[in-house]
């Protein structure tokens, strides 16, 4: 049955192709070189020629190399024996432990059906104001950090997921630099999370190929793990690598790109992992946070704007602070009207606020005189950003609100807020003039 | 005719190559077998003997060999009583029905009867030798809060029938024979009261198509008011992500004025369909007093789900819309995103390795939108009776820049362009609609002139702010101050509404006149303020009163009482009113 074929006809870039029959669409393969096994999974069928992409590359495959075709799709094994291991794109080791065999269950399996999902209700507490007041975390949601090159967005998605109350964190690196590696390692050992923690993780060095593998992999787990009734938080970082890594095989197949080099399928592709964030009816949950990095702080870039149009939000982080302005959590009003009732009106009534502040800035760096409004403005705004937006404060939504009316009676008039009257009235922190 | 009959030879993406053994017709429907699995396809190219075909489905496991059965039949929805309130994928299969087959996922090769077998109460209409013609109703049932008309098969060729056999009124499953025709050739033709028509073909059995002019209502103060959509017309909503397309779309698939509304998900987000799911069936429809879900078709293909049935899926809301429309209805069809379906066609066009025209969109998507929206439109039917289709379908541009192929494509048919605007949404004004930019061709509910008015002091309110940004607030007159904070008050009070309230989120006709009336009659006043401080003091207050006014129930006590409370304020500060402004008020 598992033939071996012994001519490879052609080799570009990390794709192979072999004359041979009888074999399936995405079919999994061995290749056999000098440096020793790799990966190889079926993309494409042509009469009898069979491409495959390599998962440790292309770079050093002979055209004599052996191919054996496996007759199945690429498997991960699953069961609580992940726990506290550490992988590679292809689900091997890089820690020290034993390679994991038993149960294996295919990767990149079909999405859930819209009917039986059900809608999120239970919000994900941070201490982060800026999350927490302005754009809540939900369960089940799938949400990136955009991120410019250099920001802590990795220390962010590490403090989330310390604080969060799941049952397990599945980690996916992609193109992940060493050091942040071993940062995260650390900072889950620190919290004692490590033994609820799976690693698939990618680093900058290793194949390509392997790096697009990543969220399957990770994501596939997680879904048996929800199924099985756990609250999973699966930590994608950086996304970007993940296209960037689609982008690379596209080119090698000669697809043609759609905008900056990467394929026209990209949104899907985005999109079948993004989707599996997941609320699963009387059993668990999948809950995605990923980080994808701006090239050149441009949200417009294609694998922002595309993650943008698919993901249930997204923090934008910029100089240190999550931004108000570019960032937004879509499920935030699934729990916000629950929570509190001057949540929602505090949240967008501050924004708006918010919004003027720069403004009346900008007025004041092009030099205009400030009228009363804009130095209650600009009181305002510096007072939001020291208080709230600062990543260093670290207090529950309900202090966050409390400290949110204090901003505003520290610096405006009741009707100067635009707020509701009756609002006002219960929550205004001085003395009103009731009359 | 026998079946034609191929093989597998090659698979890229969702693309298949086969070889054929026989006919083939383009947009043939043609099932992949891997044993009992039946992969559904659509041929969409033939070049000699290899045919390419784009399958519905994932293609993993298919190989180079796999047997191919061809239908015959064009890419097809079934069309009968029973589609309202279903919740459908974009080929038509039930989506509640396929979970209760399959579980939680969403499983290869499972297709289910788009309409349930159930008995329907129906009563004819035509008897015995009466003639009739394609699309002539022969009876009907009750469906919902319908009455659903029965008709003569679109699909007959045209022409005149002689009703052989008509059954007596009783209950009758909806695959019963319920009627024989006989043609002008003495063939006959046994009807039921299900038929199927293919999802890519208008249905055009009316006399004529009429000039869309009655305003569908929204509740949303902005459309209605300033940017009116007509029954039966079409409109766009492109917008940044994040901007608010589908939360707009969601409220007024609740609230619009409309007889049926389809929703299109198309290849978008999964959780906000289940939104719609999970509400519309507790809601109660204040027209009908029945829920939401019995005047809702959903056709969802969201964006994990396989891409070619992306791009079936607004063809098959706009067929099932056009349905309903032949029984006189007025149906609205809402598809989230347009974009993705854009995609759908570059995908396959790409693996057809087409010529790329602009951002590697095929050459003819132009076309192809124009045809889309074309099938929208307010028609006489052949019984005298009026019914409307209107298609509202949001765009996701690139970048959220509109100078892209899709948005511009669907600028060029539209009849009224809603443009969703980044920082209006950063703001949180919601709805982030861009009040200057964007445009109607329709009459709204609310004189013209009167709106030309309010719209001439948004344009000058902004045009004095972007001058403050360069002169400063001291370099700007009182009386251009006093214009922008005019402006400014209209878009805080007026153009913003509050979705998630639960009074300011739908605000009637009724409602929007008086409300208008009065927002108007201030910004045709002069007030006594003597300095800018002084002026932007007396805003803040009338914005004050007015965003408590807008919570108010409608003509409820507290409503009267703010009304007294706002007047009182202004009739202190009046110094005249526009004598413009007067004359219309009179009115
Ligand atoms: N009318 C509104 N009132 C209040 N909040 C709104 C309104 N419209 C949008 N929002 C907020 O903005 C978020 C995003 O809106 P929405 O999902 O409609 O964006 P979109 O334009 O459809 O984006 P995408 O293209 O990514 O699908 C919502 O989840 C909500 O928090
Ligand atoms: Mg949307």
């Amino acid at each position: 049955m598992h033939k071996v074929y012994t001519k490879i006809d052609s080799i570009a870039g990390n794709v192979i192709t072999v004359a041979a029959e009888g074999i399936k669409n995405e079919d999994l393969a061995v290749l056999s070189t000098r440096d020793g096994e790799s990966l190889a999974s079926v993309i494409k069928l042509d009469g009898s020629h069979v491409s495959l992409q390599v998962f440790a590359g292309g770079r050093g495959v002979s055209t004599g190399d052996n191919v054996r075709f496996l007759g199945h799709p690429m498997e991960v094994s699953f069961s609580d024996n992940l726990l506290g291991r550490i992988f590679n794109g292809s689900g091997q080791p890089r820690d020290n432990g034993p390679e994991l065999t038993e149960n294996m269950i295919p990767i990149g399996g079909p999405s859930v059906n819209p009917a039986k999902r059900i809608l999120a209700t239970k919000m994900i507490r941070t201490g982060i104001p800026m999350i927490d007041v302005f754009n809540t975390l939900v369960e089940s949601q799938k949400l990136p950090i955009f991120s410019v090159s250099g920001e802590p967005y990795n220390d962010l998605l590490a403090r989330i997921a310390m604080q969060a109350e799941v049952d397990l964190i599945i980690l996916g690196g992609m193109g992940l630099k060493y050091d942040d590696y071993l940062s995260f390692k650390e900072t889950l050992e620190e919290g004692g999370a490590m033994s609820r923690t799976i690693f698939f993780v990618h680093t900058a060095s290793d194949p390509t190929v392997e790096c697009m593998l990543v969220p399957d992999i990770s994501l596939a787990v997680a879904e048996r793990f929800a199924l099985e009734g756990k609250r999973v938080l699966v930590l994608l970082t950086d996304m970007t690598n993940f296209a960037d890594s689609l982008k690379e095989i596209a080119i090698t197949m000669d697809q043609v790109p759609s905008n900056r080099g990467y394929p026209g399928d990209l949104y899907s592709s985005l999109a079948s992992r993004y989707e599996k964030a997941v609320d699963f009816e009387g059993a668990g949950s999948v809950t995605i946070l990923a980080v994808t990095t701006m090239p050149g702080d441009d949200v417009t870039h294609p694998v922002p704007d595309n993650t943008g149009y698919i993901t249930e939000g997204q923090y934008y982080l910029k100089n240190g602070r999550i931004e108000p302005f570019g960032s937004l959590s879509r499920l935030k009003q699934l729990v916000n009207k629950d929570s509190r009732d001057d949540h929602r009106a505090l949240m967008d009534g501050m924004i708006k606020l918010y919004a003027a502040y720069k403004e009346s800035l900008e007025k004041k760096s092009m030099g205009f005189q400030m009228s009363d409004w804009d130095r209650k403005l600009i009181d305002y705004g510096t007072m939001f950003e020291r208080d709230l937006m600062d990543l260093s404060v670290n207090i529950p939504l309900e202090k966050a609100l409390d400290k949110g009316w204090e901003i505003l009676s520290a610096c405006f008039t009741p009707e100067e807020t635009g707020l509701r009257t009756e609002l006002i009235m219960s929550h205004w922190p001085e003395k009103l003039d009731r009359s | 005719m026998a079946m034609s009959k191929g093989r597998v030879v090659g698979i890229n993406g969702n693309m298949v190559s086969v070889e054929v053994d026989g006919d083939v017709t383009l947009n043939e429907v043609a099932y992949i077998l891997l044993g009992e699995t039946r992969v559904k396809s659509e041929v969409i190219r033939i070049r000699g003997d290899i045919v390419s075909m784009q399958a519905f489905e994932m293609t993993g496991g298919i190989g180079v060999g796999d047997a191919v059965e061809f239908t015959g039949e064009m890419l097809s929805v079934e069309l009968g009583p029973g589609l309202l309130g279903q919740v459908y994928d974009g080929l038509q299969n039930p989506l509640p029905e396929l979970a209760e087959k399959c579980g939680f996922f969403l499983e290869r090769g499972v297709y289910i009867q788009a309409l349930p077998r159930t008995k329907w109460d129906f009563t004819p209409s035509v008897k015995k030798g009466d003639v009739v013609r394609p699309a002539a109703m022969i009876g009907e049932v009750p469906e919902g809060i319908f009455n659903h008309k029965i008709m003569v098969p679109f699909s007959l060729r045209s022409g005149s029938y002689t009703v052989e056999k008509i059954v007596k009124k009783g209950k009758y499953f909806n695959d019963d024979e319920i009627a024989v025709l006989t043609d002008s050739d003495g063939n006959s033709h046994s009807l039921t009261m299900n038929f199927t028509w293919p999802v890519k073909k208008a249905i055009d059995l009316y006399e004529e198509r009429l000039k869309p002019v009655d305003p569908m209502i929204t509740k949303v103060r902005l459309i209605d008011t300033f940017l009116p959509v007509a029954k039966g017309g079409t409109y766009c909503i492109p917008g940044p992500f994040g901007a608010g397309k589908t939360v707009l779309q969601q409220i007024t698939s609740r609230h619009a004025e409309v007889d049926i509304v389809i929703i299109a998900a198309c290849g978008e987000r999964a959780g906000e369909v289940v939104e719609t799911l999970k509400e519309f069936p507790e809601l109660i429809d204040p027209r009908t007093g029945k829920t939401l879900m019995e005047r809702t078709i959903i056709i969802c293909n969201t964006s994990s789900m396989p891409v070619a049935a992306r791009e079936a899926s607004v063809y098959t809301g706009v067929t099932l819309a056009e349905y309903y429309r032949q029984m006189g209805l007025d149906v609205l069809l809402l598809a989230d995103s347009t974009s993705r379906w854009a995609q759908a066609m570059r995908e396959m066009s790409g693996r057809l390795e087409e010529i790329p025209g602009e951002e590697s969109f095929p050459a003819y998507l132009e076309s192809v939108i124009a045809n889309f929206y074309e099938r929208a439109g307010l028609v006489r039917l052949y019984d005298g009776s009026v019914g409307s289709v209107t298609i509202g379908g949001t765009v996701s541009p690139a970048g959220g820049n509109f100078e892209e192929p899709v948005t511009q494509a669907t600028l060029k048919v539209v009849g009224a362009f809603h443009g969703l605007s980044r920082e209006r949404s950063d703001a949180r004004k919601y709805p982030a609609i861009d009040p200057l930019d964007s445009w109607s061709k329709y009459q709204g509910v609310i004189d013209l002139k009167m709106t030309d008015y309010a719209r001439k002091i948004l344009f000058r309110g902004d045009e004095v702010s972007q001058m403050m940004k360069v002169v400063g607030e001291e370099g700007t007159s009182l009386e251009d101050y006093i214009i922008y904070l005019k402006a400014e008050m209209l878009d805080a009070v007026y153009l913003q509404q509050n979705s998630f309230d639960p009074v300011d989120g739908a605000v009637g006709v009724d409602r929007q006149k008086y409300v208008f009336t009065k927002i108007f009659v201030i910004l045709g006043s002069e007030y006594s303020v003597e300095t800018k401080e002084a002026a932007r003091h007396l805003f803040n207050q009338i914005r004050q009163k007015l965003v408590d006014w807008n919570g108010c129930e409608w003509k409820g006590k507290q409503f009267a009482m703010m009304e007294k409370d706002l007047e009182e304020l202004l009739q202190k500060r009046l110094v005249s009113i526009d004598s413009e402004v007067e004359k219309y008020i009179e009115r």
